[in-house]
């Protein structure tokens, strides 16, 4: 299952629900490119909704850092939402629990923004 | 004389990501048909994932004339998948450590850390050209097997 995408705002903070798998190839550029399209268009309060990921692998979990640090060295905030439970493991496994600012409800993760 | 716990199977692709999919999916079913629990057969096939992309990425460089060769043994005490590829070779000594603090944000290099941390013996093997990977996960005694 190839990884989708849909952009919403809520409160300035754009949402991106994404489902399906985050593995190398497809499922990373996507994100990739749909971090850098919220970016050039000026808004930098992103919030990754990880909800509906069924897998994620070693690229995938890069493809997310480099999100973090693409969106932190723009003067931005990008931010975790609803991670399954094989997601939260290996982030922990990796040590990029701490790293990321992860919550488990929507309205919580928006009120952490920046105001 | 053959251990009728015992089995192989053992096929090449090409250096794609299709490979890849292939090659996990195939460990996801052995590691099923072999006995392992539902939460270790996804950690099988994500070290086999993990092993199948280091190779066609890696190792073969998606050169469409260089090869992947898996292999999936199950025997009456460990499941034994190896990985070979056909590219410059890799010294796994050299990997940094994806967990340093400097590494903690690079975009890449967690790999190995992975197989590493999933399955229960990693080996390396130089095959001039190329590298043979083996992961080694064992059974427990509840896992009897097929």
């Amino acid at each position: 299952m190839s990884m989708k995408v849909q952009t919403r705002q809520v409160d300035g903070v754009t949402i991106l629900d994404l489902s399906g798998r985050i593995t190398l190839g497809e499922g990373s550029v996507t994100i990739r490119d749909a971090v850098r399209d919220v970016l050039a268009k000026g808004s930098n309060k992103i919030l990754l909704n990880l909800g509906d990921i069924s897998y994620i692998d070693s690229s995938g979990i890069g493809e997310l850092v480099s999100a973090f640090t693409t969106v932190k060295n723009s003067g931005g905030e990008l931010k975790l939402l609803n991670l399954t439970k094989k997601v939260h493991d290996l982030l922990q496994i990796t040590k990029l629990y701490t790293v990321f600012d992860i919550k488990d409800d929507e309205a919580t993760a928006i009120s952490a923004f920046t105001k | 004389m053959a251990d009728s716990n015992s089995s192989r199977v053992s096929f090449t692709l090409d250096s794609s990501l299709d490979s890849v999919n292939k090659i996990e999916l195939t460990a996801e079913q052995v590691a099923q048909r072999a006995g392992f629990d539902e939460d270790t057969i996804p950690h099988i096939a994500m070290a086999v994932r993990e092993a199948a992309v280091n190779a066609v990425l890696h190792g073969n460089s998606y050169d469409t004339n260089k090869h992947i060769v898996a292999s999936f043994e199950t025997t009456s005490d460990s499941l034994i998948i190896r990985i070979a590829d056909q590219g410059p070779g890799l010294d796994p000594d050299k990997v940094p450590d994806p967990l340093a603090p400097e590494n903690i944000l690079r975009g890449s290099g967690r790999g190995i850390f992975l197989i590493k941390a999933f399955m229960d013996e990693v080996n390396f093997r130089q095959l001039h050209p190329g590298t043979e990977l083996t992961l080694i996960k064992h059974r427990t005694p509840a896992q009897p097997g097929t």
